[in-house]
Formats: structure tokens, sequence, C-alpha cells
């Protein structure tokens, strides 16, 4: 799934090949995901279904139905998502904690390690920089700066404990995540009801807005200064990755651990370094989520579904964009587009936005199996080509 | 890990003894351990100073046929005697003192003297007394789906498919569940759908998993968004706009066996549940039975443990891990039913809460061993019920902190800190021949 997958590096010619077939493979899913996605609307429809009973009568009724149906939705979903200025910022808001998130979990899969755990980071991202973002009331943009501060080192923090237990003790990292996402949102449940995050006169779980002091200042709608933290976020992971002696030692790491240990690199070390910037980074994606303005023009304040599943859609994030820092941005506008774009097929199509979630997952299953892809459309089988099953 | 028992130097006329060498691991164990323990009962003895008051247990509800007495502990002495026992127990483990042969036992009398002075604190001055037969019966439902999920999850695990979708499996489970009930109207239709969807579930992350080579865990989290999103959209789409014949499943009644559910307390908790109960039940002996005493057992536990193995002995690897994760599927389908027709009846979005990560979590800590995973099971079940009664009965401790334990008790156990979790050998390991 990583970089080691079916790259011969025999001459520039071949390896340009290879990353045509990936992007294929790539767009192939997409398109599988579209139909499959399709499908799914025509069955579950009752007033299309109903069609198809009298299908062998006059199919063109059914097919038309469905036909009216797929493309009403899918028209819906792409206006929804690049259709105007507006639709394109809310496609940047909401693709922005979804790069930052994906950035966390693909340098984790660079060192072969799986983050399953950017949700608790983000959660625990949030809840420093929302703190900050209603507690202290600082002048304009050191406000913002502390509280995006803050929030890197909740993040970092929920990270490092992931890394040093693996370093320390060889906890497996998926379990580890996996446990550490429920306790971050257990917290905050109980954050929500103590007395310095309850809004006061309230009693349901809900914490203060933040200072508009706090707020990524909007540059176009939902558009804010977010998103350009986020490609600066890809931009510093991939110069860390390919540019610098840490980010060497964790590819090395990722590759084979026991060279790397025998070359001399300190797995632990590296172990510890990349879940902290993982951590850093979905904290990131936290503070995307408590300080970044809504479609209302201000942030949402801190409650218990504030990030949504972000950790999770960043696992595909960062599948999808083979955990390269260039391919995460790319995969998080897409899935950022599919999800504001749900909102409007929603509106508009009386599709239910869960739709983009059906596709999202569709499209990186079948970009995990490219096999799968392989054999259903048999002309972008490449010669001879040798893959290596799964990162590990 | 690096120093073990020094060696001290014999003495001339003392008698020479027999010295026991402790490996690191479990050295590191004993110690975490009792270091838990006694900050537990120094935590207890400051407890058991401020509190105030009686503890009183009901052990039947008003509407019991047979009344038994409702308990009053004071809650001071009990806090603090719980205190006492835990420190020492921890104080033991910490020195070493504690006999080889009494270890376990007496960390088992720990555990037990933790969740009494932390109930005899917690229901202190409460002005109702703690309904203890409320806390086994929710126990009993809360553990339910745990246990078959974790069943499922066991059977996956030992052929080396790792499993994090059981969630996914549920879901799914669940909504079928709720629709086959409600078109047919028979619960056991509506099982039998369920479990259908387990293993169509279980299906997918066996093709994905076994012929595509899909990175397991990567195919889990998918799998898991794979249902919550379909789920979801059939759900907005079809089921809640005909929630009246889609979503209006019959209830599972209780099966009460004679006699047996006479028993005070006990009785009605145990003998007079839903079927999907004795069925976990049934499933927990069925499970240990086909992995520990059967061919196709041994063969499963082989091609987790050494495919490789198996495969030179003639066992096909890819067949055996199939059926596996498709039985796998029946129990963890079945286990997602008991969201739906074994509570409320309906299906909602998300209505399996993060349940299969703590099926999950029991199958680790249960060290991937069907009874162990099933105690496990029930000991969360406990957990999460105290968690709830501790908000009706409204203690200083927050119920999250209780709800987190779960999932704490996990790290601990996969960083070794208590005992050692051990995974089959070849559990995710894909197998090209």
């Amino acid at each position: 799934m990583t970089d080691r997958a079916a790259v011969p590096a025999t001459g520039r010619g071949l390896r340009w090949r290879a990353r045509g077939r990936t992007l294929a493979v790539t767009a192939a899913s997409m398109l599988l995901a579209l139909l499959v996605g399709a499908l799914l609307m025509i069955v579950s429809d009752p007033e299309v279904a109903d069609k198809f009973r009298y299908f062998f009568g006059r199919p063109g009724d059914a097919l038309s139905a469905s036909w009216a149906k797929v493309s009403t939705t899918y028209w819906a979903l792409l206006v929804g998502a690049v259709g105007s200025p507006t639709a394109l910022a809310g496609t940047a808001g909401q693709a922005a904690p979804l790069i930052c998130a994906g950035l966390g979990v693909g340098l984790a899969f660079r060192a072969g390690l799986f983050n399953i755990g950017a949700q608790g980071q983000a959660i625990w991202g949030a809840i420093f920089a929302a703190w900050v973002g209603f507690a202290l009331h600082l002048p304009p943009v050191v406000h913002v700066v502390v509280a995006v501060l803050a929030g890197l080192v909740g993040g970092g923090l929920w990270g490092w404990i992931v890394g040093f237990l693996k370093a320390k003790t060889g906890a497996n990292e998926v379990i580890v995540t996996i446990m550490m996402n429920y306790i971050a949102s257990q917290s905050l449940a109980w954050l929500l009801l103590t007395p310095a995050f309850l809004r006061p006169g309230r009693i349901d779980p809900i914490a203060p807005p933040i200072d508009a002091t706090a707020m990524f200042a909007s540059l176009y709608g939902q558009f804010h200064v977010g998103f350009l933290l986020a490609v600066a976020a890809a931009a510093g992971v991939w110069w860390l990755l390919d540019r610098s002696t840490v980010g060497f030692a964790i590819r090395a790491v990722g590759a084979n651990p026991h060279a790397a240990a025998t070359a001399g690199m300190s797995v632990g070390r590296t172990t510890m370094i990349t879940m902290t910037v993982a951590g850093l980074l979905a904290g990131l994606a936290g503070v995307q989520y408590a300080l970044g303005p809504g479609a209302d023009g201000v942030p949402t304040p801190l409650s218990l579904g504030l990030v949504g599943t972000v950790g999770f859609d960043a696992i595909t994030v960062a599948l999808l964009g083979r955990s390269r820092p260039l391919g995460i941005v790319f995969a998080g506008l897409l899935f950022g587009g599919l999800h504001s774009g749900g909102l409007a097929m929603q509106t508009f199509a009386g599709t239910p936005l869960t739709l983009s979630q059906v596709l999202q997952a569709l499209i990186v299953l079948f970009v995990a199996a490219p096999d799968l892809v392989r054999t259903v459309l048999p002309f972008l089988r490449a010669p001879k080509q040798a893959v290596v099953g799964g990162a590990a | 890990m690096s120093d073990t028992q020094t060696v001290r130097p014999v003495e001339a006329d003392q008698a020479v003894q027999l010295s026991y060498l402790e490996a690191p691991a479990a050295r590191r164990a004993r110690l975490s351990t009792g270091a838990l323990l006694t900050i537990l009962g120094v935590g207890f003895l400051i407890l058991g100073v401020q509190v105030r008051g009686e503890a009183r247990f009901a052990l039947s509800t008003p509407f019991d046929p047979v009344q038994l007495p409702t308990i009053a502990l004071p809650s001071t002495v009990t806090v603090l005697l719980c205190a006492v026992i835990t420190l020492a127990v921890g104080v033991g483990y910490l020195t070493g003192r504690v006999p080889r042969g009494a270890t376990s036992g007496l960390g088992a009398l720990a555990a037990v003297a933790v969740f009494l002075g932390f109930v005899s604190w917690a229901a202190a001055g409460a002005a109702y007394p703690f309904p203890v037969g409320n806390q086994l019966a929710g126990t009993i439902a809360l553990a339910t789906p745990l246990v078959l999920g974790a069943l499922g999850g066991v059977l996956c695990e030992n052929s080396g498919v790792v499993n994090v979708a059981i969630e996914g499996q549920f879901l799914v489970a669940a909504l079928t569940a709720a629709t086959v009930g409600s078109v047919t109207g028979s619960i056991t239709a509506a099982l039998i759908g369920a479990a259908a969807a387990g293993v169509a579930m279980a299906a997918l992350l066996a093709l994905f998993s076994l012929r595509y080579l899909v990175d397991q865990v990567v195919l889990g989290v998918v799998l898991n968004l794979l249902a919550t999103g379909v789920t979801g959209f059939l759900f907005d789409q079809l089921i809640q706009p005909n929630s009246g014949t889609l979503n209006n499943a019959p209830n599972m009644q209780s099966i009460r066996i004679p006699v047996l559910a006479d028993i005070p307390l006990l009785g009605s908790v145990l003998f007079d549940q839903k079927i999907l109960v004795y069925i976990a039940v049934a499933s927990v002996i069925a499970v240990t039975f086909l992995l520990y005493r059967t061919r196709w057992g041994l063969r499963v536990r082989a091609v987790g443990e050494h495919p490789h193995a198996a495969d030179t002995v003639g066992i096909s690897v890819l067949a055996v891990r199939w059926q596996a994760v498709l039985l796998g599927g029946v129990f963890a389908g079945l286990g997602g039913a008991f969201f739906t027709i074994g509570s409320t009846g309906g299906f909602i979005k998300d209505i399996t809460v993060g349940n299969g990560f703590i099926a999950l979590a029991a199958l680790i800590m249960g060290r991937w061993h069907p009874v162990r995973a099933a105690l496990m099971a029930v000991f969360f079940g406990f957990i999460t019920q105290l968690a709830s009664q501790m908000q009706t009965l409204q203690t200083p401790m927050p119920s999250q902190f209780l709800l987190m334990l779960p999932y704490l008790a996990t790290i601990i156990a996969v960083a070794g800190l208590i005992g050692r979790v051990r995974a089959p050998a070849a559990d995710g390991v894909p197998y090209v021949k």
C-alpha cells in the first residue's frame, strides 16, 4: 500500500508507467464505487425498485427511473462539491481537517505503524484548542497561535503515549490506538460536564463559543486560514520524509526495522518521534474543527461529536493518497468534496448524506485491492507486475 | 529488563535452597501489578477515612416473591478493610513475598476487595440502596452481545485473520435482524437473518484478506466504515420512511426455566432470560469444544500459529481460514441481533456504539481463548452496568471513568504490565504459498 508496492526501480519510463497504472487503478476504483453506490440507490429506493417489478413488460420505465435517480444524485453531489465558489470553499473547509489527520495516519504508515488513533488525537487537539479559544482572552493574532499550539500539544501528547508504549513495552499500536480513541471520547464526555468546560447557564454537554480572536480567519466562506495550514503541514511532512535525517530513519524503520537497527538507527526512538508527529498532525485536524468557521461563519463550539469520524476518514485518506503528502492533499480534497457535496445531494436530490460515506469506504476498499479491480477490468492488468501485498 | 534476582552467596552452615529464577517479563508484571494494587489500596485508605454513612445493598426488588433482606454495611469499616486487603496483596506482590502457588488466588481476592471497596464507597450515604439484582441483570444483558462478538473474533483470529470489523458485523446484523423480524414477525427468522448478515460481512473480510491480501487491520477499519455507511444509508432511505413495516420487529421474550428460576436473586437473573443469552452460554462451550477437542479446531489453531507447517502436512490453509472466519461471522451476527430484537426492537443509526470494539478488547484481554474472552466480556458488561448505576446513584465518581476501564485495562494488558497477552503467531499475516 505504501511506496513499496510495485515500483521496479529500473529507469524513469518504467516508473512513470507504473505510476500511470496506479492512477488508472485509482480512477477505476472510483468508477466502481460510483457504480456500486448507484446499485445501492436503485435497490433501496422503493419507487424505483417498484418499477423493476414489471421490468420485462416495460423495461423503459425502470431504466429511466433508475437513471433519473442516479443522475440527479450524482449531479447534485458534483455541483455541491465544485459547482460554485461557495461550494469549492466548502470543499476546502471540509478537506482541511481530513488532510491534516490523513497526514498523521500516512506518516505513521511510512514508519510501518498503524495509527488508528487519529480520532483520539484529534479529540485532544480540539479540546486543548477550544479551551484556549474560550477560556483565555488574548490579543488577536497571539490568541489563534496559542490555540493552535495548544491543540498540537494535546494531539502530540496523545500520540506520544502510543509511541512510548510501543517502544518501551512492544504493545501493539493498533490495539492501543483503538482503545485510546474511546478513552479520549469518554474524557471529552466527562470534561464537557465539568465547570471548566460547561457553558454557563446550560446543563447539556456543550462548551462556550470561542472568542473571535481565536478563530481561523475566513478567506472566502468556509475557505479559511486552516486550509493553508493543512497544505503547509503537507509540505512540512514532505520535507520531513524526503529531506531530513529523521524522515530517512522513519522510512528505513518502515521498510525493515531489523535492517534499520543494524544500521545503527534507534527503532524505539524513531517510533516515538513518528507517533508524536502523527499525533501533532491529527491534533491539528482537531484544531481545524475547533477554530475553523463553519457554514454559519463561526466555529462550532466544542461538543461530543465535534470532530465527527475524522480519525477513521483519515485512514481512508491516507490509503487513497498512498501515504504520500501530495496524494493525501488530493485524497483529502476528494473526500472533502464528497462530504460537502453530500449535503447538497441530501437537500436537492433527497438522497441521504450517508451515501458519501458508502462511496468513501468503497473507493478505499477497491484501491486497497488492486487485484480485484484488475479482475473486473482486465485491460488494467500490467505485464508481469509483481505486487507485494499489504503494508506491514 | 536487565537484572534478574541477584544470587546471594550461600553461607557455609546454611542449608542450600533451590532458588527460583524469575523471568524479566514475569518480574515486570509482578512489580507493576503490585504497584497498581498498592496505589489503589492507598487511595481506598484515603477514601475510607473520608466516607460516611452506611452502604446499603438491596438483594431483592419489592416485586420479588421471596424477599431477601437489604444488607447495610458500615462504609468506613468496609472500605478500610478492603483497603487493607488490597494494600497487603499489593505490598506482597511488590516484595515478592507472596507464595508462588497463591499469586492468582490472592490476586482474585484483591480484585474482589477493590470492587467491594469501590461499590461500598460509591453507595455510602446514597438515598437508595444499591440494587444488586439490577446490577446482575444489567451485566447479563450488556455482556451477551459482547460474549458472542468476542467468540466470533476468537474463531477468526485463532485461524490467523485479524478481525477489527466486529463492530461492522454487529451493525449489519442488527439492521438485518430488525428488518427480517419486522417483515416475518418471527424471532427465529430474525436470528437466522442476523447470522446470515454476520456471515456476509465475514465473507467480505475473508474475500479481501485471503483472496486479495488486503492488510487485515486496514480492511477491518474500512469494513466498519462501509457497514456504518450502508446501514445508515439504508436506514435513511428505506427503513425510516417505512418504519411501521420495516423497523417494527418483535422483541425476544424471556424463557423461564422452571424451578431454577425460582431461586432468589440469581434465579431470575440466570434462568429467566432471552434465548440469545442461553445461545451465548452454549456458544462458549461449543466454540471451546470445537477449538480444543476436535480435529478441525486443531487445524484452525495450526493455521493461525504456523501456516507453513500446517500446509506441509496437507492442511489447506486458505480453506480452514475461510471456514473459521465464516463461522465466526455466525456468532458475531447473533451478537448483533441482540442490539435490536434483544432490547427495544428497532434499529437506529450507530446502535452498537463501539460495543464491537469492547468485544475486541475482551478477546485480547481473554488472550484469544473462548472461555477467558467470555469471562472478560462479562466483566466489561459488569463495569458498564456499574457505570450506569453510578449515574443513577449520583456518586462523586464520574461514570465516564468507569466506562474507560475496559479500554484502559486492555492497554495495560497489551503493554505487558499485568500478565502477558500473546496473539496467535500468524495473526494478521497473509499466507502466500
